[in-house]
């Protein structure tokens, strides 16, 4: 909300705002949620009527207030330009009392309203239980009801309709089957008619569509009102809108028949708690509607993937490569590169030109380069030069690091870049650091001992290295719960593990210590990754909001919510401005790292997402979830490109090739699949309707696209790399039983 | 659709809730204990449900109950201790009552702190690395997952056909195919053992699968394996066993695989005819041969001899160091041959005998054959079609398969003709004695071994110990090991001959019905049939009980031949009468290297050996 254009400067007054609110001890989910939304007003942000977004800024001032952070409310105060209202609204609502609660008739945009000004007395009003104001501000929608014994009849009856409309609107107005059905049945619940929910849940379950199984078990074991109150993923079901996408015809056809029924009960659901995003053409077909759909919270808005998304790759720093034909000893000495030399061999030939897709070279404040980080640069790009070129008549081989006696605890993995070191996560608390290479790790010295050292000496990096401490592998202890998740920073000399403690931990990698503990998602952290140009990293969690972290910051710079359950896997763009997670909400989000907007919403996986991957020019991004079907994205047209089937289990990998042509898929079903992504991407007709409307067609053409199957021998495949050669690196630990 | 969704979840009824709340002394009434037990279930599929993502994100299918704690942990709720083991925890009923309860066993700490055996700490993790595919070759098809014929399978069906892959490939999903086991002995031995179980699964029809299974086996028989070239490896024992199976096969499931008959008997002889085979294959094809039984052999490998002798003779003659390996193997081959022919000779006197029988009773011809079929094919033989056929049935059909070997002129062998031609090649060795034929050669002792690993196809052992020793080419030169450490002991000749009288003058009886044979039968088989019936069974197998103790002498001792490296043996000899004129030897002139063996033989049978005694 607040658009500094300074970024380090914006970043800086933020981490002062927000961490204080999420360190406080007592943030719970719900609190979380609200400075969530203080951080970024995610889904609401383009769209949502302004008055909405008052009532969220008042609530989240109360928050403030009662758990005295009163600093915090006068920034926001003062940011927002607030107080006016906020004080009326506060005066009018601690007036209009709860007297809410029976004014049943009340049409839903003013109740909507007189609820939340409702709310905030509550919040003050309330201390012993700290979510039970959001609770009832949520629940206090159902409190308007018809006649439970009536619902049956509506539902069927709506349903009735449904069938018998033309089959082109069938497919779109089927879309209103589960979110009518979850709300009817929360509304019998909530209003304590427990045996007329559960017969109504019988009656119409069976007409779901497959995929909605999982929430359809959790609703079924869901009876009581107290139970409402304590289940997170319905209370969320409940704050933000199930969004639909019907024509406009099929809208009309619907709207009618419910005016002519009088079927009000239904219409008031429609209006209270769901989103219709209606578009204008050719209804959809029903293959159309299912590969968009499953999401805990229905489809896309049309206009939040609207956003400009810079996915373009930023330009490489000019670094003179020495010539391939020099011998090696003539490049040791050059090893120190010119900067600022007007490049005449430079080999990234991509850089030469600002991508016009690309973000301003300082959109986001990046660690300058250290000599050691050019060096790199220089050894990679003499390694790109060796890089075998893949295709589908290419295909890479493949090296399988098995995790012996892992006792099935191996619970992460992750290689550097230049595969060197290979770091693994495991369900004891422990991090290992394996060397990938005949080189040993080894230990800087102790202070007393470094002090010896001559520091003038040409070897002195050398020198400062303990002998003693040579060995293959290394344990990290400081976790005390399971690690979900490892990233090595670009330059090797840090190690980020995440863990169930709920702390992010930052580890060197020249003394095999932690120097961070990383603490704020309270909950446990599933998965942590390293920007690509270091310095940031990006962790998401039980709690459903993802953080960005810079290493120097013991409290995050952004925090990402938006999601309605937990943030299981984050990754960052390779332009290091955006950062994109999946949730189990079954959704996945691209998040701004300037101004921790979500600009990108992708629905259409049916389980939870456990790998995301970037392609390397940043323009696509793969996605794999337990339902064993990998996703392909277009982040600039903000579209589904593709639908790789053929996994039978969780997809835990996905790496696209150095070049970008081959996707590798690593699952549980301890296959490793090779994809043609070249041809996938290149299959796709994005012409301005599809880009437009978001409306496409998937071929179904998994089988052209699977260039191969590599099986491992009882081992899950956990972690997919490909070498600067692109030659496939799998990693797992080997499973006895 | 609730009905079903709740039967998914356990509940807990509220009896279980109200004993628990008595068993901490609270009286709870039928409304609270409702509501508490409703409660209770909700909670515990809540927290289930949370348990499950702990499992995910650990890369795991298995929920663990540390997954299940940490769910409760994050939920505020006290974590449940002790059963954090692997092990399984039984879920035993209390006999009276309705009790059900987890095995809680009480542990001794002092015994558990004070005990010695302490257990060794856990292996280390560690990565390993390989190459697992270079250039992603040659994968394409799914390797793990079942050929697409066993994909219509039903499920039951499915878990037998997983099971079978399992217990012969073991774990590892790429050997899914009987070629890549193909020079595993271990494997193959297990492939064989499976087919058998198979096989005599009753359960299970084969249907078309027969002639698959027959292929494999015909693969185990007549393969020159990569691990025959090893001296060491036990190949022949793979052989022996898949022709034992072979028969098998033939034998219970005759009516499935009736065309493969003589496709397998084509293929039998194709190998045996092919001198460039190793002798391991040809001596596959002669225990294939033995095995389909004595007509089999009558009508491929005893054609064949003539042409097949020269070359074993070839490679039994040669000395040299180089060729021991070779020689050894011939020497296998020829133990082989010997042990069919003999069992030929055996049965076809048999059958003839049984002619005689059966002329008596009034049906000459097919019934002979039938019942002659009957007696002899216990077990090794195949099913009644070739000798329900008429003899020239089996033949053409061979012809049609375009086969080098003189099919055409096959005629039956007269029993005599036979016997003489077979004595030509073996002399002595042949274990079979007609004593009624006047030029009979010096008694032979019918011996067998029987090497300590058991082997399951017995005959097959036992000439191999006799060439060794009795092959005419080998007196001299050879060491003869056997016979320093086990004593030729001499036994008394008893007059075992009186005995088979009686038979003899039977057989003369009936000896007009056969119309071909009647010629030999009068006067030789007439004997035979009551030898063979008294002695020759017994001799001809190494069952250590070798005919009537008085005949039998046994030699016992370690082999000390370079083939055999040491192998204990055991001979077991049966001296029969001697002869005092040469047989007639009708290829003595046309094979020179043969018609070194009539001399030799006797010299050496008499004067070293000395093993019969004159009568």
């Amino acid at each position: 909300m607040a658009a500094v254009q300074d970024a380090p400067m914006e970043l800086d007054a933020e981490k002062e705002t927000k961490p204080e609110i999420l360190s406080d001890g007592t943030s719970n989910l719900s609190g979380n949620t609200a400075s969530g939304t203080l951080s970024s007003p995610p889904l609401t942000a383009g769209g949502a009527p302004k008055q909405e977004d008052q009532q969220t800024l008042i609530a989240v001032l109360q928050f403030l207030r009662r758990n005295k952070l009163t600093e915090s409310v006068e920034i926001l105060r003062r940011e927002a330009c607030l107080e006016d209202q906020e004080d009326s609204q506060t005066l009018d609502g601690s007036g209009g009392g709860k007297g809410d609660g029976d004014g049943g008739d009340a049409n839903s945009l003013l109740s909507r309203v007189s609820i939340a000004s409702a709310a905030a007395p509550q919040i003050i009003s309330s201390t012993s239980m700290y979510d039970q104001p959001d609770v009832s501000v949520v629940l206090s929608a159902y409190s308007q009801q018809g006649d439970p014994s009536l619902y049956q009849v509506y539902y069927s009856s709506l349903k009735n309709f449904i069938e018998s409309v033309l089959d082109c609107h069938r497919a779109e107005l089927s879309q209103l089957f589960y979110p009518l059905f979850v709300h009817m049945y929360l509304e019998l619940v909530y209003n304590n008619h427990e045996n007329k929910a559960k017969a109504f849940f019988e009656k119409f379950s069976g007409d779901q569509e497959c995929y909605y199984q999982d929430d359809l078990r959790i609703l079924c074991g869901l009876t009581k009102k107290e139970h409402l109150k304590g289940n997170e993923a319905l209370l969320d079901f409940r704050t933000s809108r199930f969004v639909l996408r019907i024509s406009r015809d099929s809208y009309q056809l619907l709207k009618r028949h419910l005016q002519e029924r009088h079927n009000n009960q239904i219409w008031n659901i429609i209006q209270e708690h769901l989103y219709i995003d209606i578009f204008d053409g050719m209804p959809r077909s029903k293959s159309q509607i299912d590969s968009m759909s499953g999401s805990f919270a229905g489809e896309t808005r049309r206009e939040v993937n609207k956003a400009k998304v810079f996915y373009g790759l930023l330009k490489e720093p000019e670094i003179e490569v020495p010539l391939d034909d020099e011998d090696d000893e003539a490049e040791n000495e050059e090893g120190k590169p010119k900067k600022k030399k007007t490049k005449k061999d430079s080999m990234g030939s991509k850089s030469k030109k600002q991508d016009p897709n690309a973000p301003q070279q300082n959109r986001i404040p990046l660690p300058e380069l250290k000599d050691s980080d050019k060096l790199d640069k220089i050894m990679y790009m003499k390694e790109s030069t060796k890089r075998i070129r893949l295709g589908p008549e290419n295909l890479p081989s493949i090296c399988f690091y098995s995790f012996l006696n892992a006792y099935q605890g191996l619970t992460a993995v992750d290689f550097t870049d230049d595969s060197s070191l290979l770091a693994g996560g495991f369900a004891d608390s422990t991090v290992r650091v394996w060397s990938a290479t005949p080189k040993k790790l080894r230990k800087v010295k102790s202070a007393a001992e470094l002090n010896l050292i001559d520091k003038e000496s040409d070897d002195v990096l050398e020198r400062i290295m303990d002998e003693k401490t040579a060995s293959e592998s290394k344990n990290l202890y400081g976790h005390s719960g399971p690690v979900y998740g490892v990233s090595f920073s670009p330059d090797r000399n840090y190690l980020l593990s995440s863990s169930e403690d709920g702390t992010v931990r930052l580890w060197s990698l020249q003394t095999f210590t932690c120097l961070v503990g990383y603490k704020g998602h309270n909950y446990p952290v599933w998965d942590t990754h390293f920007s690509p140009f270091g310095y940031y990293f990006v962790s998401g969690g039980h709690d459903r909001v993802a953080r960005l972290w810079a290493t120097d910051h013991y409290q995050p710079l952004r925090i990402f919510a938006g999601h309605l359950a937990d943030v299981t896997c984050t990754r960052f763009h390779p332009n290091s401005n955006y950062v994109v997670t999946g949730s189990t909400d079954r959704t996945i989000r691209l998040w701004d790292v300037l101004n921790g907007n979500c600009v990108r919403f992708f629905t259409g996986h049916k389980g939870p997402i456990h790998s995301l991957a970037f392609s390397p020019n940043g323009k696509f991004l793969a996605s794999g979830s337990t339902d064993g079907r990998v996703l392909l994205w277009d982040i600039g047209h903000g579209l589904m490109i593709g639908e790789l089937k053929g996994h039978t289990d969780t997809i835990y990998a996905l790496k696209f090739s150095r070049d970008g042509e081959i996707l590798a898929s690593g699952s549980m079903d301890n296959t490793v699949r090779l994809w043609d992504s070249m041809k996938a991407f290149d299959d796709m007709e994005t012409d301005d309707f599809t880009a437009a409307t978001g409306h496409i067609h998937l071929p179904d053409n998994s089988q052209e696209l699977l260039l191969g199957m590599y099986h491992s021998k009882s081992t899950p495949v956990t972690h997919l790399h490909f070498t600067r050669r692109n030659l496939l690196l799998a990693a797992g630990a080997y499973n006895s039983q | 659709m609730t009905e079903r969704e709740e039967r998914r979840f356990a509940e807990v009824p509220r009896e279980s809730i109200k004993l628990m709340a008595e068993s901490t002394g609270v009286e709870l009434s039928e409304e609270v204990a409702t509501l508490l037990a409703e409660d209770v279930c909700y909670r515990l599929r809540e927290a289930t449900q949370n348990s499950s993502q702990f499992m995910r994100h650990a890369k795991r299918r298995k929920l663990s109950v540390e997954d299940f704690n940490r769910a409760l942990r994050w939920s505020n709720t006290e974590t449940v201790c002790g059963y954090g083991a692997q092990d399984a925890l039984p879920f035993r009923p209390l006999k009276e009552g309705e009790l059900f309860f987890v095995e809680d066993r009480e542990i001794n700490l002092v015994e558990l702190a004070l005990a010695t055996n302490i257990p060794k700490g856990c292996a280390e993790t560690m990565v390993r690395v390989h190459v697992s595919y270079l250039d992603g070759k040659g994968n394409l098809e799914p390797q793990g997952t079942v050929p697409t014929a066993v994909q219509s399978l039903s499920e039951d069906l499915l878990k037998y056909y997983q099971q079978i892959t399992r217990a012969i490939l073991g774990e590892d999903p790429h050997l899914m195919k009987v070629k890549s086991v193909s020079h595993d002995l271990d494997q193959l031995n297990r492939l064989l053992h499976m087919v058998k179980s198979l096989v005599q699964n009753p359960y299970l029809y084969l249907g078309s699968y027969v002639r698959s299974l027959v292929s494999s086996v015909m693969y185990c028989i007549l393969e020159p394996l990569a691990a025959s070239i090893n001296p060491l490896n036990d190949h022949w024992t793979l052989r022996d066993y898949a022709a034992l199976l072979l028969s098998h096969i033939f034998w219970t499931h005759g009516d499935l695989v009736s065309g493969l008959y003589h496709q397998i008997l084509l293929s039998l002889q194709k190998v045996l005819s092919d001198p460039v085979r190793p002798l391991c294959s040809h001596y596959g094809a002669v225990v294939g041969l033995h095995a389909l039984g004595w007509k089999a052999v009558e009508r491929v490998l005893y054609p064949h001899l003539p042409a097949y002798w020269a070359n074993l003779q070839a490679v039994l003659d040669d000395y040299s160091v180089s060729n021991a390996q070779v020689k050894a193997d011939g020497h296998k081959v020829y133990g082989a041959i010997l042990v069919a022919v003999e069992r030929l000779l055996k049965m076809k006197a048999l059958s003839l005998t049984l002619a005689a029988e059966g002329g008596c009773a009034g049906l000459p011809g097919t019934a002979t054959g039938a019942v002659g079929f009957r007696e002899n094919s216990l077990g090794l033989s195949p099913p009644p079609e070739p000798l329900s056929e008429p003899p020239l049935g089996i033949a053409s059909h061979l012809q049609a398969g375009g086969a080098g070997c003189p099919w055409e002129e096959w005629t039956p062998v007269s029993l005599p003709a036979m016997y003489c031609e077979l004595y030509s090649f073996f002399g002595d060795s042949l274990a079979v004695r007609f004593s009624t034929d006047p030029p009979l050669g010096g008694a032979p002792p019918s011996g067998s071994r029987q090497p300590l690993e058991g082997r399951k196809e017995p005959a097959s052992g036992a000439p191999n110990l006799e060439n060794t020793r009795k092959m005419p080419q080998l007196t001299a030169s050879m060491n003869i090991s056997p016979r320093q450490d086990g004593s030729p002991c001499m036994e008394p000749q008893p007059p075992s001959l009186a005995a088979t009288v009686p038979g003899r003058s039977l057989a003369r009886s009936s000896s007009s019905s056969s119309v071909s044979r009647s010629r030999s039968s009068s006067s030789r088989p007439g004997r035979s049939t009551s030898q063979s019936r008294d002695i020759f069974p017994k001799a001809r197998f190494p069952l250590p009980q070798v005919g009537p103790p008085a005949f039998s002498f046994i030699i016992g001792g370690r082999q000390m031949g370079r083939r055999c490296q040491g192998r204990r043996f055991q001979t077991s000899f049966t001296p029969t009468p001697p002869l005092t004129t040469l047989p007639p030897r009708a290829y003595a002139h046309k094979l020179p290297v043969i018609g070194r063996v009539s001399k030799p033989v006797r010299r050496w049978t008499c004067s070293h050996y000395s093993l019969h005694l004159p009568l």
